[in-house]
């Protein structure tokens, strides 16, 4: 278990990162995310839904449950913005290509634009790996039995891999549709991958994921000759549950409508300069 | 199948509320949770049942206060009442709605001694 927060229990791992004696810098730069904060909530008398009371009482408490890792997106937020960094926390089922979609746009982007991926998987290191020889750097973090990465083990995660100044960030979160909506990480948008061998209905079926998302991609669609994929009953599907929802239509292996992809990432990379 | 995570959550807020207000054994957990949050309640009960094991929430119940899901129709102007991300407002049947409740996970107070 790590000796500073006590992190590090179940089976998460990070590369390179031994849990057992790390002594890493817990604040990220002048943040420390570990500052006990005194939530300074009565200690009155009971509640009324509490009767025949005695020696106990009732303590108010008001806390958001995923408030721990809210602070630690916080501080990851702060830390990325110190740095320019633009944080893109990519999520969708197992199989719908984000690995393929990555290694594309690192291999385009390169030459242009400085880049770093975090992956989130349960276990292996196959997908680090497959980035790495792009020549981009990667950190694998395997979460065990864990379905989706929290704001902690990215934070750990940016400490070890230090992406460079001004760089793009790509996190792939773990194939699920479920719990990584709820998981801030501290990024700067959600990038909800779909790939066309799927439901059209998938938005409706996972809305929370597409709720939380800003940015939809419709992956795959070279293959859309050979299905009976209706991508527009599936583009409404997605404005239903998130009318805000940016949505792009591309095929990461024929390379169909990746320059709109890569036009999102630059303006959106100036928009968070601007705003900073 | 977060609620597991969800449920560690909360006793990190027991064991530092425990620490702040000085108290060692908790009887109830009052959680409040929206209709729109992605909790599956069932799920979250075993959760706790399973992470509450050694533990100063033990021997704790846990009672869950369930919050409805809210959201401002814009063709309405109006509030009403949904049960899903995807629902249609159940006045206009419009889809033009501002999520604006319902997506509560929140430890409200403890039962404590």
């Amino acid at each position: 278990m790590c000796t500073v927060c006590g992190c590090g229990e179940g089976e998460t791992s990070i590369e390179g990162h031994a849990h057992d004696q790390h002594s890493h810098p817990h604040g990220h730069g002048d943040q420390p995310h570990s500052a006990e904060h005194s939530h300074d909530y009565g200690q009155g008398p009971a509640h009324a839904h509490a009767p025949g009371l005695s020696q106990a009482r009732m303590v108010q408490i008001e806390q958001d449950i995923l408030g721990k890792n809210n602070e630690y997106a916080a501080a990851n937020r702060r830390w990325l913005a110190q740095r320019n960094i633009l944080a893109l926390n990519l999520v969708s089922s197992p199989g719908s290509g984000k690995t393929s979609l990555l290694i594309r746009t690192l291999s385009d982007l390169k030459e242009q634009l400085p880049m770093a991926v975090i992956e989130g998987d349960q276990q292996t290191s196959h997908d680090a790996d497959r980035i790495r020889e792009t020549g981009v750097k990667a950190l694998q973090i395997n979460t065990g039995k864990g379905c989706h990465l929290d704001a902690h083990m990215v934070g750990h995660a940016l400490q070890t891999l230090t992406p460079e100044e001004g760089s793009v960030l790509f996190i792939e979160n773990v194939g699920n549709l479920v719990c990584p909506a709820a998981f801030d990480l501290g990024e700067a948008h959600k990038v909800a991958i779909l790939s066309v061998t799927e439901g059209e209905d998938k938005p409706l079926k996972y809305p929370d994921m597409f709720h939380a998302a800003d940015l939809m991609i419709l992956n795959k669609t070279d293959l859309l000759p050979h299905l009976d994929f209706d991508v527009e009953r599936c583009i409404e599907y997605a404005r239903r549950v998130n009318p805000r929802i940016r949505i792009l239509q591309l095929s990461a292996t024929s390379g169909e409508g990746m320059d709109a992809w890569y036009q999102w990432i630059d303006a959106t990379r100036q928009l968070a300069v601007l705003g900073s | 199948m977060h609620e597991l995570s969800l449920c560690e959550g909360v006793i990190q807020v027991v064991e530092d509320s425990a620490r702040q207000q000085g108290f060692c054994r908790v009887k109830t957990v009052w959680l409040e949770i929206g209709a729109l949050a992605g909790v599956e309640l069932e799920a979250m009960r075993f959760g706790f049942d399973v992470v509450k094991r050694g533990t100063l929430a033990e021997e704790a119940s846990l009672e869950i206060i369930r919050l409805p899901g809210q959201a401002w129709c814009l063709p309405c102007a109006k509030t009403v009442t949904i049960d899903q991300r995807f629902d249609a407002c159940p006045a206009c049947g419009s889809y033009q709605l501002q999520v604006t409740g319902g997506e509560e996970l929140r430890v409200k107070e403890l039962e404590v001694e």
